[in-house]
């Protein structure tokens, strides 16, 4: 079982500010719910949002964007991509 | 053109308009009544929405509605200055991150055609889709060309026209660095009477479902549409009567005249001089002190007009003078803002 760390929720929050996803909250986010598709519904231009989110906030450029397939899969997904990859 | 459907979203409500409920402001600068616009976007799309977008899409469904159709031939859009929200947070972003780190969703929605590409996106309509931005003239420009569209494709049945303009905090108060909104205390209700220049701004969007030939939905009609850049106040009377003739009307004829008095000082003396003259025995309503001013607001008026002559009701708060009609049947819209882009719709009832 994967550990809620402060980088999940931290991640939660900027998802949720940064995606408008009004009426939502940290807690409405499940850790291993896929972020796409059948479960927080997100679409292409979120994804766009979140390559943007991950250069800005963690200085991790995606140079191929295909990678986001698997790195946006869900928030544990996205969180251990961060922790191996950060710069800052 | 004939109109099916139709809806309207305002600094006021159509119930507190033909209630005699119309509240005052105290600023020159006023928000549109809030909508539930759950009720007709869905919440993911709805996110990304700003102001003019969403009253755009809530005015469109409405008036789709209203009309029995799911989806139009055609989406004409007018809006003056379109979705400045989106275009300030996409500015602010330039600054703030240093041209760098820049998002997509401000950029994506900050164009002016976004009204209508929502709209189409959200109705599945891959029909014709423009957009008009022409200042003060953008919605009378949109309704111009759904005539030409019924008049150039007989596969043209129904046309959706509206017109859509929102606030931005930033660029929307620009205008009292011109002089075009009213400086000092504002009483919104007084301002017809004010002897000082500027007027009052507000948001909001008004939409139409026009076929060309008349069914069984149909309550109104908007016989004739004509936009002048310029007019001298010397011709104004003459341009008007001319109007009217090709119509087969003579001023005397309109039950009723909605005229853009804003209060400001410098330019009403447009409408003041036609009050005075050939509309002098006509009922003269007036409606900014109201809702506002902005660009679009003649989509507002032609609501106003086509929604009293499906009533037989006059909202007795706008009326500029003291004359009663029982059965409105033609109704001239007449518009102009710091004394250009003139504007003359006359509605008729069916």
């Amino acid at each position: 079982m994967p550990i809620m760390t402060d980088l999940h929720t931290e991640l939660k929050a900027s998802i949720i500010e940064q995606l408008n996803l009004e009426d939502m909250e940290v807690s409405d986010i499940e850790n291993d719910e896929p972020l796409f598709g059948d479960g927080l519904g997100l679409d292409s231009i979120d994804a766009l949002e979140l390559i943007v989110l991950l250069e800005k906030d963690y200085g991790i450029k995606l140079t191929d964007p295909k990678k986001g397939r698997e790195i946006f899969e869900s928030i544990n997904k996205m969180a251990d991509f961060i922790e191996a990859n950060r710069t800052k | 053109m004939y109109i099916n459907g139709m809806a309207s979203i305002a600094a006021q409500t159509e119930e507190d308009l033909f209630a005699g409920n119309l509240k005052s402001f105290q600023q020159n600068i006023f928000p549109a009544t809030i909508v539930n616009y759950k009720e007709y976007i869905k919440p993911m799309m709805l996110r990304r929405m700003s102001k003019a977008i969403k009253m755009g899409l809530v005015a469109a469904k409405q008036a789709l509605n209203e009309a029995g159709v799911e989806v139009p031939d055609s989406i004409i859009v007018g809006t003056g200055e379109g979705c400045k929200q989106d275009t300030e947070k996409f500015l602010e972003n330039i600054l703030d991150e240093n041209e760098s780190f820049l998002t997509p969703t401000a950029f994506i929605q900050s164009t002016h055609n976004t009204v209508g590409g929502q709209i189409a996106l959200d109705l599945k309509c891959t029909g014709y889709n423009m957009t008009y931005t022409q200042n003060s003239v953008s919605f009378e420009s949109a309704l111009i060309d759904a005539k030409l569209q019924f008049a150039e494709d007989p596969d043209t049945r129904c046309v959706l026209v509206g017109g859509v303009d929102e606030l931005a905090k930033t660029s929307t108060p620009f205008y009292n660095l011109d002089g075009q909104l009213k400086a000092g205390e504002i009483n919104t209700a007084e301002i017809l009477q004010s002897e000082s220049g500027g007027t009052i701004t507000s948001e909001g969007a008004a939409f139409f479902l026009l076929s060309e030939i008349r069914t069984q939905d149909s309550f109104a009609e908007i016989s004739d549409c004509m936009i002048y850049r310029e007019i001298s106040e010397e011709k104004l009377e003459e341009e008007i009567s001319w109007f009217l003739k090709k119509n087969d009307l003579k001023p005397e004829d309109l039950d009723a005249v909605i005229l853009g008095n804003n209060g400001d000082k410098r330019f009403d003396h447009y409408y003041h001089q036609l009050q005075d003259t050939i509309f002098k025995n006509t009922l003269q309503l007036g409606y900014k002190n109201w809702v506002g001013d902005y660009n679009t607001v003649t989509a507002y008026s032609c609501w106003l007009g086509a929604e009293i002559l499906k009533r037989n009701e006059i909202p007795q708060q706008l009326k500029l003078n003291n004359l009663e009609v029982k059965q409105p049947k033609s109704i001239l819209i007449y518009n102009q803002y710091l004394g250009k882009n003139h504007s003359l719709t006359l509605l008729r009832s069916l």
